[in-house]
């Protein structure tokens, strides 16, 4: 081949991927879905990391002169029956809840994909008991696994809760990963890794795991929305945190009863935040998903 | 039925809409097919060619549309007509074979009710479609039509499954019938026959046939009339034999000169290749498409654009330099490689690979198939092996339990340089895993997308010769620079490389490690034919300068031929014939070897009598008794030896000095039958 040519050729196709790397983040910014989910969550970011100095009192402040008082200028979220600010308590709930979802996601992820790759890739005996157990596993709800676990731990630790939450989640990613790695494996350049005596372990990570990253990341996101919900559900039920923190799900349970007198503030506000943060995680992961078309 | 030519293209141009730029496919193609008139299109990948057949039903992709220039048929345009009337078009008069019969069928639909939809379309009940379906399904030769009309796609063979396309195609009683490389996936017995088909039924219906094909001996065989596509510009036009005997434009020289045909061998014959690669999609051009690889290149072909010029009767070539075409001179790639890492080889000839009693069986619900059976075979230094036989003949699987990515059965031997080699990859030494590699069939499965080509070819040097890091980039940049992969794309991903490039760096890499033998799976078939050339003087230049044996896997028997020094033919895991390259092609052969090379469509247009295998290639899990071949053997009926053939396997015996056979026949007698 003529060398010139050659060098035109490679120049070209180089241009033609960063076209088609440029066009998908072009596709990616222009996504409205991603966009409203990509500012929700950002809001939700900045909270996390600045909270401290957002939130106009402590969470623990108590003014006895307003209880139960409705939204108004200095309590914007209202006040609850105990007459602490709804709105600060909102604030600074939100980084245990985004710390908590982050670190069990990616603790399940880690874990997922060890899991999937070995699976899909040993096959045989190994793959039919472990993928048998996830199926067991799978079927029961998560929520009921993840509270008997923290009630056989006895565990109301953030800590606990995170690792229960990581490993529930583990099986759901490791049959993704799994599904994608039965793939890649039959694929023929890890026969010519394995004809260069690479180690098992070189081979699931460096030759495999880079093409089964697509699937990984987008999973992560699904998952990750889950676990706003699960965390949140936990702590509305009583387990998975300390009493008494601030944090959204038992902001809801301490307060619920009071719907019925009318004072909806310290209900409705942690409920929302739950579901704007959940919902933004759902935008992000529902746009990858179409713009990467899996 | 009118005068006006079945289909007409008049100064078409189709572009495709990429990330919003109008990229053209098709330049000003004019062409048309008279009625009853079968007429070729063919060229290399990129050209076009699919797109002329979509547009010919007028079904382009989504991001296709015509530019401007006229589709007529039967004298009626039918680029400005509406979706209505086109629908009734395709539904009585115009229909398309597809090139894979696997995915034209809808999986979930038993193949009678397919079939019966095309007829319901035309108005008949239920009761009375079905009724059409059988005789449809006699029609292209289907034995057993109520049986195969209860079927799924997937339970019926390649070969099966096209005779159903075809059916469905020609239910309509169509006057034009587009067929989109209908035989490439196809094994070349299959071929032979689904070619057979397609002829006699044009024979009998007079249908106009509209056959894209990138294989030119397919074409030959096929079509009244040829057209050349290259860069989505037609650039020549003839009748076939025109074409095939005087080419004169140079791209059609070029493709003709590149394909190793008849008794061309690497020993005596360099193959000619087209230098440079075809342009991108939508490239623009001032002059002439082609000016960039042409060797007869002059200023002007490249500000001016060549107008059609007659040769000879309805003969024509876009090219100012129709005269001197036909004896342009050859283009030979002349570079020479040097990856030589073992100077001190023994000679040439000398045995350097022994199997023995080869065998592998894989348990399949609780059944042991028998894939590979009793295999013996040797290669000798600087020597090329080809396998040969039909899909499943156990070729690949050969290759992966000598490699020893397989672990073959007990009682097997595998014996590189004297030394007998532990069954599976990860008991053997790394110098004896180094020294035999393989090339895939498909590079973009065989190279790591993530990984650069520098990684790629580094990483093999760094594990089978044990240099460090750095040490190991240097090598692998030297060993890329000498098969000829530039510096440049050194840092690239496999992505960004044409096919031929990517097999070099394939290759590339199974030299890492300097291997004695390199087994090659169909290295070629995924290339177009100017690059296969170039691929195969590249492997033919390492053999002689490092004399690496090789283990050839190939379905073109031309390709085998050409670099192949023996031959094994295989049957259903068996080798039924084994000997020197010249003897296994001259005869006597083994009556599947003779079926085999008979179902080959030349392309120097030397009609063969075809030998016909009948029947499909029998399940491994359940081999017939005796002669596995003898349910299709051509040549056992009046033998004489009959009885033998049905209870008795033949055992493999040198017939003559250096030629061994599975057959109960005696060679005279084939010798005497074959040269009848």
């Amino acid at each position: 081949m003529n060398d010139t040519t050659a060098t035109t050729i490679a120049n070209k196709s180089n241009l033609e991927r960063k076209t088609i790397r440029r066009e998908r983040v072009r596709l990616v910014l222009r996504d409205k879905t991603f966009l409203i989910g990509a500012l929700i969550l950002g809001i939700w970011l900045f909270i996390t990391v600045f909270g401290n100095f957002l939130a106009p009192h402590a969470a623990g402040d108590q003014d006895f002169q307003f209880v139960s008082k409705s939204p108004s200028l200095k309590f914007p979220f209202g006040t609850d029956s105990n007459g602490r600010d709804v709105f600060s308590r909102v604030i600074l709930g939100t980084r245990l809840i985004v710390v908590m979802a982050f670190s069990a996601t990616v603790l399940g992820t880690v874990l997922g994909t060890s899991l999937g790759l070995a699976t899909g890739y040993f096959k045989g005996k190994f793959d039919m008991i472990v993928m048998r157990l996830i199926e067991a596993v799978s079927a029961i709800p998560v929520l009921i696994i993840a509270l008997l676990a923290i009630a056989a731990l006895d565990g109301r630790s953030p800590t606990l809760t995170v690792i229960v939450i990581g490993f529930v989640f583990t099986p759901n990613i490791g049959r993704t990963v799994r599904a994608a790695v039965l793939g890649e494996s039959e694929l023929e350049y890890v026969a010519a890794a394995r004809l260069r005596t690479e180690r098992t372990r070189h081979i699931l990570f460096r030759e495999i795991l880079p093409n089964v990253l697509p699937p990984i990341i987008v999973e992560f996101t699904v998952r990750l929305g889950y676990a706003i919900f699960a965390i949140a559900t936990l702590s509305f039920l009583g387990a998975g945190v300390e009493y008494g923190s601030p944090n959204w799900g038992s902001q809801i349970a301490e307060n619920w009863g009071n719907i019925y007198s009318n004072v909806w503030w310290p209900t409705a506000f942690p409920a929302l935040a739950i579901a704007s943060l959940a919902v933004s995680i759902n935008l992000i992961s529902d746009s990858l998903l179409e713009i990467f078309e899996l | 039925m009118s005068d006006a030519p079945a289909l007409e293209f008049r100064d078409l141009e189709v572009a495709y809409t990429v990330r919003g730029i109008d990229r053209e496919v098709l330049r000003k193609v004019s062409f048309s097919i008279a009625p009853g008139e079968a007429y070729g299109l063919v060229g290399e990948s990129g050209c076009g060619k699919s797109t002329a057949a979509f547009a010919a039903m007028r079904y382009l992709p989504r991001n296709g549309k015509i530019t401007s220039g006229s589709i007529l048929f039967e004298g009626q345009d039918i680029v400005g007509m509406s979706t209505s009337d086109i629908n009734t078009l395709r539904r009585s008069a115009i229909s398309m074979v597809y090139q894979n019969p696997a995915t034209a069928l809808n999986p979930t639909i038993r193949i009678g009710d397919q079939v019966a939809e095309v007829f319901a379309l035309q108005g008949l009940s239920k009761s009375d479609a079905l009724a059409k379906v059988e005789q449809a399904l006699i029609k292209v030769q289907i034995a057993d039509p109520t049986k195969v009309m209860r079927r799924y796609a997937h339970q019926l063979s390649g070969g099966m499954a096209q005779r159903v396309v075809i059916a469905m195609a020609l239910a309509s009683n169509p006057r034009l019938l587009v067929m989109d490389e209908p035989t490439t996936g196809l094994d070349a017995t299959v071929e032979a026959e689904v070619l057979d088909l397609v002829r006699k039924l044009r024979k009998e219906s007079g249908t106009a046939v509209l056959f894209i094909s990138h294989n030119l001996g397919v074409i030959r065989h096929m079509c009244d009339r040829v057209g050349v596509l290259y860069a989505g510009a037609l650039v020549e036009q003839g009748a076939t034999e025109d074409i095939f005997s005087n080419p004169s434009h140079p791209y059609t020289v070029g493709l003709l000169r590149c394909i190793p045909r008849g008794g061309l061998h690497k020993n005596t014959d360099r193959l000619d290749t087209i230098p440079g690669t075809p342009p991108a999609l939508g490239t623009h051009f001032d002059g002439c498409v082609f000016a960039d690889r042409c060797a007869l290149v002059e200023d002007k072909c490249r500000t001016t654009q060549p107008e059609m010029v007659t040769v000879g009767q309805s003969h024509v070539a876009r090219c100012f330099h129709t005269d001197k075409a036909g004896s342009m001179p050859r283009a030979i790639d002349t570079v020479s490689v040097s990856v030589s890492q073992n100077p001190n080889r023994a000679t040439t000839g000398t045995r350097l690979l022994d199997i023995d009693h080869l065998s592998k069986a894989f348990t399949q619900d609780g059944h042991a198939v028998h894939v590979v059976n009793d295999v013996s075979l040797q290669v000798g230094v600087g020597e090329t092996l080809g396998l040969v036989g039909e899909s499943g003949a156990g070729k690949t699987t050969i290759a992966k339990l000598i490699l020893g990515l397989y672990g073959s059965d007990s009682g097997s031997h595998v014996v590189l340089d004297g030394k007998d080699l532990a069954g599976t990859l990860n008991k053997r030494d790394i110098k004896d895993v180094g020294a035999m590699q393989i090339v895939f069939q498909n590079p973009d499965q065989a190279l790591n997308r993530r990984h650069s080509v520098t990684r790629i070819v580094g990483r093999a040097v760094q594990k089978l010769r044990g240099l460090s890091a750095d040490d190991s980039t240097d090598r692998a940049h030297e060993l890329l620079s000498g098969m000829r992969v530039e510096a440049t794309l050194h840092s690239a991903r496999p992505v960004q490389l044409s096919g031929g490039l990517k097999q070099r760096v394939a290759i590339s890499r199974a030299f890492a490690g300097a291997p004695q033998l390199v087994v090659c799976d169909e290295p070629t078939s995924a290339l177009d034919v100017s690059v296969q050339a170039t691929i195969l003087n590249l492997l033919v230049d390492l053999q002689k300068q490092d004399g690496t044996s090789f283990i050839f896997i190939s379905h073109d028997l031309g390709v085998v031929r050409y670099i192949s020094d023996k031959i094994a033919v295989l049957y259903l895991g068996r080798v039924v014939e084994f000997g020197d390259s010249n003897r296994v092609f001259q005869g006597p052969h083994h009556p599947y070897t003779e079926a085999l090379l008979s179902s080959v469509p030349n392309i120097d247009g030397s009609v063969r009598k075809r030998i016909p295998l009948t029947g499909v290639i029998p399940s491994p899990s359940n081999p017939p008794s005796g002669c596995v071949l003898h349910p299709r053997c051509p040549r056992m009926a009046g033998s004489g030896v009959e009885h033998l053939c049905t209870s008795v396997e033949p055992a493999l015996t040198e017939v003559e000095p250096g030629h061994f056979m599975r057959c109960h026949i005696p060679l005279d007698q084939l010798r005497t039958v074959q040269t009848q």
